[in-house]
């Protein structure tokens, strides 16, 4: 950027500079410098990229970010001489005039003003004092200003404010401030009534009564959820290519209730970052632990899981440390930070971390069911049931002995199976690479490398006629979870199946199998589509078979080609297969459907004296599974199996963090996945933040979130209560609200922040009390309304001697007007919400292609933070309003003010139905002249009473409106019908109508979407 | 934005608003209100000289240009999926001579690759005629009989490469330089950059038309998206179907007096919020709706082709409406003409991992004559040599074999520029004989950014923003401007 560059650091400097000096002098005749808010800033700015943290970048083997770079191994040698700028090499070389000495070079770009190198001067005359970067010492606890105030935050500032003569403003007007705490703390408008009650309030501690009230109400939990969503970039969405939906929104659930029950910040943190890991762990902090899994994730066909792994980790890696950190991590992906002391070391250490999460590289997601309490407990009723009734179907009675002798006689013990016999198949390949290997008994093992998807192709010669072939899968210790499929899980999806005989292909008319998962029948395998398929949850780690009829059969002789193939994706191929074949006569289905498999047949065929005992215990089991005495057991036990399935079933999903062994984390040489040249590395966090030893042990989740909480740590008490102040000041007192390193700017009152950020840590991390403190100073209670001297001395209200003033959040100017017009649906919590959107806003939206469907109903009414957050195509009216796409961590949206913006409000369905809701409201409880109209709907919507001038405008175009629509009741009746919400049949439409476009007029103001 | 950088740009000398000590006058604000807007009316389409603006425009932040500026605008057909390189504009014999051997390790060795993962790698020849076009002899595949009309014009690169191997990270990748997310497209850093030459219209507006073919990746709205740079640079998707710009149509039961009238009541009711709390982001927001309001009047009739003379709907070849990427020329052509920026034309339809013969034929048909029409239309309009062309995708496509397709490929592609100071009817840089990997005067996506940059005058390095502590720029820590391309 080049003109407000220029400017604006010019103007950066002079805030340092005033800054800097403003404060107490010390000893000698100079105002004292301070390393932290002058001195390190320039060196950052100007040196650090040659002269930094990075050892690839540094020049000269000179750093200039510690002590001993610039002091040298012994005073006197360095390039600063403290005391002695005239003997400091550093001086000498920023005041050079040859360019070959000057520093910074001429070719860097960057340049030092004579302002700048006075100050480096000076802080090297007063003794070169260091400290090392602020935000990473351990904050401590600065005592109080001196002053009349009672409350230490207006103590803090009105010592910064006195010294550079700044009066702080007066209290906003009690219609300002009502509708500034309401906004701030609950993201809504105040009622009229409410409004009314404020300003009427002689309680002397009006403003806390007030503060406790809104903390109180579940809209607190709401509001504070805005900011952390973004903060975490949730999403019902998983971001990359066809952007899916994913089941998360129990994550968002818990972020209102954890703000509404004031849950600790520490516990909250721990719960986010390892809820799967605690002691305690359950059900809420296995949904907290979602956090892990809210980054974006791809389902491309043609990713390769190396990349996308490393991707995840990366990202995991920003957004901690955004979130907690306040830093700029990130950028130690490729290459050491050139600005604060974060190595690629470091980088890769912490995110191994998050290796051991359990999740699909490429691919779909999989959700756990998260039943609620009630459904919880009927399952653990059911659980119950079932071992019950699987112990009397597994326990032999007496008299079921003397049942099976009776059976036994009644039955033919000729084996009712066809005749198989196995297939050895000459050969036997994959085509994407995997290594297939042919056991003696035909068996073919898939090896080495696990595709995604891939076909397995084997060729025989058959000397007998063919009518059917049978696919036997079964269980092996070495495939995942004992296969018999490649996936994680055990499983695989034969999505379609090829027979060719001498070339020719055969067609194969039915498919049976001993087992068909949910959703996955044998069918599946045959019908050439890829989408269906055979697979066979849960029984992995089990034997089973499909059986395929032939259509026409082949002659003994011929060369057989078997073609199975498997297009699921996600490694669902099969690790242990063997085919078969039988010249028997069709009908051929799996064995045992009309009578006793084979094994069982031929434990028949032996004389019952010489069976043996494993024998006679399997015949035993076989028996009961079909003994008519138990069949009112099996029933049950369906019964209670399927009622369970369809508790877990129509339960909400959600992404949680599983651990799994962890995989192992490499460095990454300049963030490449292809180069595995990079050194190992275990959890760890970064060694310039580390303090006190390390425990023992490969370091978990858990350890990250302890050392995160630690009352040591530097940063997250301070990055949160900057946030925290965000929330009541507009702005942070570190205005970089994700850079407290040295590129961000130092905190503008650097005492209040540790004093704010101790206190925090010691309140036990309450959010509320933290929160409560700053609401009830009188700097939150100021007028907004700049003073011609405030302007002039402090143009950008560092010093806070006023409150600010800006547009609401995108969420909150829709909830306005819901609540203005009497729509707002103020159920909390609960699945995402569509309110209405652009036809055809998702056609560039692909696998599959989609089409947003508007609820009905309640959908349409819901807060804004739960409108469905679809990542690559956010909802436009939110887009509009600068609200966050959440592909990564946004810890302050832009506040712009767009043509769009206006578009939205003046013609989007969803504020054009709230004008006309809020327009009945006006007429049916506005009483019955217009000036009592017009009162109410300013009193509701603004807070106050209309102002001659407005009432003037306003019913100018209200006679003329109501002329317009008398004359035009077609368009009367449309205007009245915009959205689903009926229209009123018992009022006059052109009456309605024109009170609708005062409604839009009102909903359209800028007071209307402003917190003053 | 942070607040602070707010500040920061109302306090340069060509801001968007002249900020004042007590925000703006209301001597001007009086100038903002109703007459404006029934100027806006008596003349839906404002005319590239427009009526004169009521407050001043953003200007952009580059205040003397680093170098003579030979573009004004960009208009970026973007051909989305990965167009083969080898069946369009790199010419490979020697694979058609190794087609269906396996294709030499020493090509592929150790290089990403992306569904072809772990398969047996056979060559596969060209499956489309290059012939040779124009005074210049570009070399095109045959599915461009019109582009070769104009081969005279085009500067043809064949050495890109890029660094992300799927679609979605390669479509990021090249609008924005970078593969993570949340950064800002190209688009919004020149309007960044320049500012914008017209009052009713986004500086950075976005069309899109699907083929016929079926092989349509998903394009992601990130994609025109501001990133960190504020808002008002975000591009704006124009529509074929439904309302043109989201929300730019009335209310059901409100005509365009009654609009006007409640846009009105709203501007003089902030005017008079304005006297009593003194706010300059009331007279932004009064501005705001004005340009609003005018872009309710004018899109309608920009979008619609129907007043087109029929010589030039049939030099297009469209009949206009049809969300065609033929009539999204003609539009690209009426919103250059009315100075928006930048126009990015995405069409969706050239991911040829099967039957790229046959697909590669469509989708060429597709674009060949709305591409070569643009060019021939702007340039007896004299707006060509002030307009940059760019026809390319997001990567090009593997010289081995998927089936009777192809995969991804990012070690070498190819693309062509034209106008806006590109040195016209040559080509630039090459592919090896195989068309594996760029292998002369490669020319990386950071690279071409870079000569964009230049193209407006600016210099890449120089374009910067700062967030999160580091001065950002669209080609991140990298490229270098092909100087042997600019005339």
């Amino acid at each position: 950027m080049i003109e407000p560059r220029a400017l604006g650091s010019g103007i950066a400097v002079l805030l340092t500079l005033s800054l800097a000096l403003a404060r107490p002098v010390e000893a000698g005749d100079s105002p004292r410098v301070d390393y932290d808010r002058a001195v390190r800033p320039i060196l950052s700015d100007t040196c650090f990229t040659c002269h930094g943290p990075d050892p690839a970048r540094r020049k000269a083997d000179l750093r200039l970010d510690t002590r001993e770079g610039f002091l040298g191994a012994e005073v006197g040698k360095g390039v600063v001489v403290p005391g002695k700028p005239d003997e400091s090499e550093l001086a000498a070389r920023i005041d050079s005039n040859d360019p070959d000495e000057v520093m910074p070079p001429p070719d860097s770009g960057k340049k030092l003003t004579a302002a700048q190198r006075a100050t480096l001067r000076a802080w090297i005359e007063q003794g070169a004092d260091w400290k090392g970067h602020w935000a990473y010492r351990t904050p401590e606890r600065p005592p109080i200003p001196d002053g009349s105030e009672p409350n230490p935050i207006d103590r803090f500032l009105r010592a910064s404010q006195s010294r550079i003569g700044l009066e702080p403003a007066p209290e906003a007007d009690r219609v300002t401030l009502i509708r500034r705490l309401s906004f701030d703390l609950r993201g809504l408008p105040p009622s009229a009534e409410e409004a009314a009650a404020f300003v009427a309030d002689a309680r002397p501690d009006f403003v806390e009564k007030w503060v406790d009230r809104f903390m109180a109400s579940p809209q607190f939990g709401e509001r504070m959820a805005m900011h952390w969503l973004d903060l975490v970039r949730y999403s019902d969405t998983n971001g990359y290519h066809s952007d899916n939906h994913r089941d998360v929104h129990l994550y968002r659930d818990y972020v209102i209730d954890a703000f509404n029950e004031n849950l600790p910040f520490d516990r909250f943190t721990m719960e986010q970052i390892a809820g799967d890991l605690l002691p305690d762990a359950d059900d809420r902090t296995r949904i907290a632990s979602g956090y892990n899994r809210l980054l974006l994730t791809t389902e491309e066909g043609g990713g390769q899981a190396k990349e996308y792994l490393a991707k995840y980790a990366a990202d995991r890696v920003r957004n901690v440390g955004t979130v907690w950190l306040g830093g700029t991590f990130g950028c130690a992906e490729c290459h050491d930070h050139k600005y604060d002391p974060y190595t690629t070391r470091d980088f890769y250490a912490f995110g191994a971390f998050f290796a051991d999460l359990q999740e699909t590289a490429v691919g779909k997601q999989v959700p756990t069911p998260m039943p609620g309490p009630e459904a919880k407990r009927e399952i653990a009723v059911l659980d119950a049931r079932i071992a019950e009734l699987k112990q009397t179907l597994e326990t032999s009675t007496p008299a079921l002995e003397t049942a099976r002798e009776a059976w036994e006689r009644g039955i033919s013990t000729r084996p009712k199976g066809h005749a198989w016999r196995p297939i050895v198949p000459v050969s036997a390949v994959s085509k994407q690479g995997a290594t297939l290997r042919i056991e003696s008994d035909g068996t073919v093992l898939a090896r080495g490398s696990s595709p995604e998807r891939d076909s397995h192709v084997i060729e025989w010669k058959t000397d007998q006629a063919i009518n059917g072939l049978r696919i036997d899968v079964a269980p092996d210790p070495e495939l995942p979870n004992r296969g018999p499929g490649r996936a994680d899980n055990g499983n695989f999806v034969l999505t379609s199946t090829l027979v060719e005989a001498n070339g020719r292909s055969v067609p194969l008319v039915r498919a049976t199998a001993t087992h068909e998962q949910a959703s996955w029948p044998a069918a599946g395998a045959i019908d050439d589509r890829p989408a269906t398929g055979w697979a066979i949850l849960p029984k992995t780690g089990e034997a089973n078979h499909l059986v395929i009829e032939l259509g026409e059969p082949i002659a003994a002789g011929g060369t057989i080609r078997l073609t199975l193939r498997f297009q699921h994706g996600t490694k669902h191929t099969l690790g242990r297969w063997r085919a078969a074949a039988t010249s028997d006569s069709r009908p051929l289905e799996v064995d045992g459907a009309g009578g006793p498999p084979p094994a069982i047949a031929a434990i028949l065929s032996v004389e019952p004296d010489k069976r043996s005992e494993i024998q006679r215990t399997e015949l035993a089991k076989y028996h009961r599974s079909v003994a008519p005495e138990l069949e009112p057991t099996r029933r049950a036990l369906a019964d209670a199996t399927t009622r369970r399935k369809s508790l877990i079933d129509s339960a909400p999903t959600m992404l949680i963090s599983i651990s799994a062994a962890p995989r192992m984390m490499r460095v990454l040489p300049r963030g490449n996945w292809l180069d595995e040249s990079g050194e190992v590395v275990e959890p760890a966090v970064p060694s310039f933040l580390a303090r006190g030893d390390k425990p023992s042990g490969r370091l978990t989740r858990l350890d990250l979130a302890r050392w995160l909480t630690s009352p040591e740590h530097p940063l997250v008490a301070r990055v949160t209560v900057n946030r925290l102040w965000k929330i009541a000041f507009g702005q942070g007192l570190v205005a970089t609200l994700d850079d407290f390193g040295s590129q961000g700017t130092m905190p503008a009152h650097p005492e209040l922040l540790d004093r704010l950020a101790v206190d925090f840590r010691e309140s036990g991390w309450d959010v509320k009390t933290t929160l409560r403190r700053m609401f009830i100073s009188k700097s939150y209670r100021a007028s907004s309304v700049p003073t011609e001297s405030q302007k002039r001395l402090d143009p950008g209200n560092i010093h806070l001697s006023r409150q600010n003033r800006y547009r609401l959040d995108a969420e909150m100017i829709r909830d306005a007007a819901l609540e203005v017009s009497g729509l707002l649906v103020d159920r909390i919590g609960g699945a995402s919400a569509k309110p209405y959107q652009p036809a055809g806003y998702w056609a560039m939206m692909n696998f599959p292609k989609r089409e947003w469907q508007a609820d009905k109903g309640d959908g349409l009414y819901r807060r804004g933070l739960y409108t469905y957050w679809c990542r690559t195509f956010l909802h436009p009216s939110l887009l509009a309003f600068d609200a966050s796409t959440r592909e990564e961590c946004r810890v302050e949206r832009a506040r712009s003010n767009t043509p769009l913006q206006a578009l939205v409000l003046l013609n989007d369905p969803s504020y054009v139905e709230a004008a006309r809701a809020f327009g009945e409201r006006i007429v049916r409880q506005g009483g019955g002249d217009s000036e009592t109209r017009l009162a109410f709907a300013f009193r509701t919507a603004l807070s106050r009473d209309p102002r001659t001038r407005e009432v003037e405008v306003l019913r100018k175009l209200l006679v003329a409106h109501r002329l317009e629509y008398e004359k035009d009741r077609a368009a009367a009746s449309d205007l009245i019908s915009v959205g689903e919400r009926p229209a009123p049949s018992d009022l006059d439409p052109a009456e309605l109508a024109s009170w609708t476009s005062v409604a839009r007029v009102i909903l359209n103001l800028h007071e209307t979407i402003s917190r003053n | 934005m942070h607040p602070h950088d707010e500040f920061r740009l109302r306090m340069t000398r060509r801001s968007f608003l002249g900020s004042t000590s007590r925000g703006i006058g209301s001597l001007a604000l009086a100038g903002l209100l109703a007459p404006r807007l029934l100027t806006a009316e008596d003349r839906p389409e404002l005319d590239r000289s427009g009526a004169r603006p009521a407050v001043e425009r953003w200007r952009g932040v580059i205040d003397r240009p680093h170098f003579a500026p030979k573009a004004k605008r960009v208009i970026y057909l973007y051909m989305a999926g990965g167009p083969s390189h080898l069946e369009t504009l790199d010419h490979k014999p020697k694979l058609a001579e190794m087609h269906g051997k396996p294709m030499p390790e020493s090509f592929t060795k150790g290089k990403p690759i992306a569904q072809l993962q772990g398969q047996k790698l056979t060559c596969f020849g060209p499956q489309i005629a290059f012939k040779r076009y124009g005074r210049s002899g570009q070399e095109l595949a045959s599915v461009f009989p019109e582009i070769g009309t104009v081969a005279d014009h085009l500067c043809v690169i064949r050495s890109m490469v890029t660094e992300a191997i799927n679609h979605d990270p390669a479509h990021t990748f090249m609008n924005t330089g970078t593969s993570i997310p949340g950064r800002p497209a190209m688009g919004s850093w020149l309007n960044y950059g320049l500012g914008a030459e017209s009052d009713d219209l986004p500086g950075f507006v976005v069309l899109i038309s699907t083929g016929k073919a079926g092989q349509s990746q998903p394009i992601a709205a990130r994609q025109w998206h501001s990133g960190f740079l504020p808002g008002r640079f975000q591009g704006v998707e124009f529509r074929s179907k439904g309302d043109p710009v989201l929300y730019v149509g009335n209310p059901d039961g409100v005509d365009r007096t009654r609009q006007r009238d409640v846009v009105e009541a709203v501007q003089e009711l902030n005017a008079l919020e304005n006297d009593v709390v003194d706010d300059p982001e009331i007279a932004a927001r009064i501005a705001a709706y004005e340009t609003a309001f005018r872009m309710q009047m004018s899109v309608p009739g920009l979008m619609d082709l129907k007043n087109e003379p029929k010589e030039v709907l049939d030099l297009y070849g469209t009949s206009g409406g049809d969300g065609s990427f033929a009539a999204n020329c003609l539009l690209a052509r009426r919103l250059a003409e009315r100075g928006v920026r930048f126009i990015q034309l995405y069409h969706r339809d050239w991911d040829h991992h099967g039957r790229v013969k046959k697909d590669v034929e469509t989708t060429a048909a597709e674009v060949d004559r709305g591409a070569a029409a643009l060019i021939k239309d702007l340039a007896r309009r004299g707006m060509l040599d002030e307009t940059l062309i760019v026809f390319g995708g997001e990567f090009g496509r593997t010289p081995m074999a998927q089936g009777d397709g192809r995969d991804h490929h990012i070690k070498g592609f190819s693309l062509w520029l034209a106008g806006g100071g590109i040195k016209p009817g040559i080509s630039h840089g090459a592919t090896d004989e195989l068309g594996y990997e760029a292998v002369e005067d490669i020319v990386h996506v950071n690279d071409l950014h870079a000569t964009i940059l230049r193209l407006f005058g600016i210099d890449h390095k120089r374009l910067t923003y700062r967030f999160q502590g580091r001065d950002y720029r669209l080609t991140d820590i990298a490229g270098n401007v092909v100087e042997k391309i600019l005339a």
